[in-house]
């Protein structure tokens, strides 16, 4: 039943074979087996879970069940879930019970799936490899030594070592592609304005989306359908007509244009993971798809651009956070400043920190010009060398993370480091793109490896067709860490 | 423009941000910023003449909705998690005398 699909647990629920309180209770059981060594979950809430799970149980016998009626899906603890604890993996919320639910957690609870619980991320969503969370780090559940990834790590643990049917993930430079890579699952960051960002704790507004994360392509396209949508609360959400992204799922790939960014197979990239890569891409051309050499200047200016105005936008973001209204609050303090500098000082952890300076520097007199604006304007040749190579191609791939996962402690010391892993995703959330990852191969010490897939504004359903096509012909994504499932 | 990051700029960046830093995390916080400024400053290397900036990801006009209340006064709720609080008020130390 746990590597079972959505699709295949929606039929059994539908059929009575297993009742989603049986359900429900089997992840949960698991969870309590597993997460003491994992840490993927940061809050559980079982009495929540089955009491949804029941109301789940009476819509499948009433026969108003939908596609995700009774699964049980864990939720990144960004998303405010009302009478949830959301502590966003932050000091600063360890104690802020949402009065009230994120659109995408009221699309779920809509649709009768049910919330399995909160999952563990890097503090604020800011991070590589879930290290940064308050809350511990998450333990890959393919080797307990190496990091999941970051920030929507603890999902992308969760979904790999099967404490959930699936789950949701947010990506602002990468969080949702480079976990799903690195604990051999599949994600996918719709194109920005999809998914209704009200209610999801705020990096970087002009970067921040929500996304599925799953065992399949197949998956994320039931997940999205559910996600997706227009939301007059979030002043970013596109008004667009409801679509079905599993609508083109089953359609060859005859006449595909694959595009490879040199840029992507340059200096940088381990040879595991080019390896796997290459395997996948020769998959594709047996599939019937044609390979297109382009070009993607910029990527390597994607990094500085993004740690220019990702900090500013958090800085201002982050602001709200003061102890005054909700979350934490010194216990000894002076004056109103003090209160604040003191709340804030113990609140946020260092990584939190250094990016609400870098970003308060940048934005600060007589700097703004020199960073901000520069930086906004390389934004906009990065997106314009995506509108070029659309222009030859239908889908962009490469590798999602230059190396497999490494040691947990492995990048501790230098914060630049971590910064450049994320050198094949940041250009993505700059130019407001679709992108995914999905497992293709294992590389050094039998790690995982994610292929990714970009696609044009919009062409969510296009580039689920193209990950669900090659995990028709491959089993890469059916492969699980033994030592958890067995 | 090459800038570089002055222990008198951390300190003041970090009374802008709000955030206590004592002697030794602003010397910590000056190595690593440093750091990240000397990515940063690639960015100076590029030619942007005649380039507007993009500030958002789609090509959107800001939406407007009617001037009229939608939300309804949960202050109570919304109270019960907060520090401090009194007779509906939350409270901070005193800024007037």
């Amino acid at each position: 039943m746990i590597n079972a699909s959505i699709k295949q647990l929606s039929h059994a629920l539908a059929e009575k074979k297993i009742s989603s309180v049986e359900l429900t209770q089997l992840y949960l059981d698991r969870i309590a087996k597993h997460n003491p060594e994992l840490n993927a979950y940061i809050t559980l809430n079982p009495e929540i879970s089955l009491a949804q799970a029941r109301e789940a149980d009476a819509r499948l016998a009433a026969g108003t069940a939908s596609a995700l009626t009774g699964i049980p899906i864990a939720q990144k603890d960004i998303f405010c879930a009302k009478g949830w604890l959301t502590t966003c993996g932050s000091k600063m919320l360890h104690n802020f019970v949402s009065p009230y639910d994120a659109h995408v957690i009221t699309q779920f609870n809509n649709a009768g799936a049910v919330n399995l619980g909160k999952t563990n991320m890097d503090e604020f969503a800011m991070g590589s490899s879930n290290e940064t969370s308050h809350y511990g780090a998450v333990k890959n559940p393919w080797d307990t030594a190496r990091v999941p990834g970051g920030s929507s790590g603890g999902t992308a643990a969760a979904v790999a070592a099967r404490l959930c049917a699936a789950a949701t993930g947010t990506d602002t430079g990468g969080s949702i592609r480079q976990p799903a890579a690195l604990c051999g699952i599949s994600g996918l960051k719709p194109t920005y304005g999809v998914c209704s960002r009200y209610g999801m704790i705020a990096f970087a507004s002009s970067l921040d989306q929500a996304g599925p994360m799953g065992r399949s392509a197949e998956d994320l396209a039931l997940l999205l359908n559910t996600m997706a949508g227009f939301d007059a609360r979030d002043s970013t959400s596109l008004q667009r007509d409801k679509e079905d992204y599993a609508r083109d799922l089953n359609k060859p790939l005859v006449g595909l244009r694959i595009g490879l960014p040199k840029e992507f197979f340059a200096e940088g990239l381990g040879g595991d993971v080019a390896q796997a890569v290459e395997a996948a891409i020769a998959e594709y051309k047996k599939l019937g798809a044609t390979v297109v050499d382009i070009s993607l200047p910029n990527t390597k200016l994607s990094i500085p651009v993004y740690y220019v105005l990702a900090p500013a936008e958090a800085s201002s973001n982050l602001s709200r956070f003061d102890g005054v209204r909700y979350g934490y609050r010194a216990p000894e303090y002076g004056d109103l400043a003090d209160m604040y500098e003191k709340t804030r000082a113990q609140g946020f952890g260092a990584e939190v920190k250094r990016r609400i300076m870098i970003g308060t520097y940048v934005l600060s007199h007589g700097y703004y010009d020199a960073y901000y604006l520069q930086a906004q304007k390389i934004r906009r040749l990065i997106a314009q060398d995506f509108t070029e190579a659309f222009k030859q191609c239908d889908v962009i791939m490469g590798p999602t993370s230059p190396s497999t996962a490494f040691k947990l402690g492995e990048k501790g010391d230098d914060p630049v480091q971590m910064y450049l892993s994320d050198i094949y995703t940041i250009a993505v959330n700059l130019a407001g793109l679709p992108g995914m990852s999905v497992p293709c191969g294992f590389g050094a010490n039998n790690m995982p490896v994610g292929l990714q897939v970009i696609g044009n504004y919009f062409d969510e359903a296009r580039m689920l067709n193209v990950a669900h096509q090659y995990q028709l012909a491959t089993d890469w994504h059916n492969r699980a860490p033994i030592g958890i499932v067995g | 423009m090459q800038m570089s990051l002055t222990i008198d700029d951390v300190r003041k960046v970090a009374r802008l941000a709000r955030l206590a830093v004592n002697e030794q995390e602003v010397q910590t916080a000056h190595a690593q910023l440093s750091n990240i400024f000397g990515l940063i400053e690639e960015m100076q290397a590029v030619d942007t003449t005649g380039i507007a900036p993009m500030s958002h990801a789609q090509d959107v006009t800001q939406r407007l909705r009617e001037d009229a209340v939608t939300e309804t006064n949960q202050r109570e709720l919304f109270q019960s998690i907060a520090p401090q609080v009194e007779a509906g008020l939350y409270l901070v130390p005193q800024v007037i005398e």
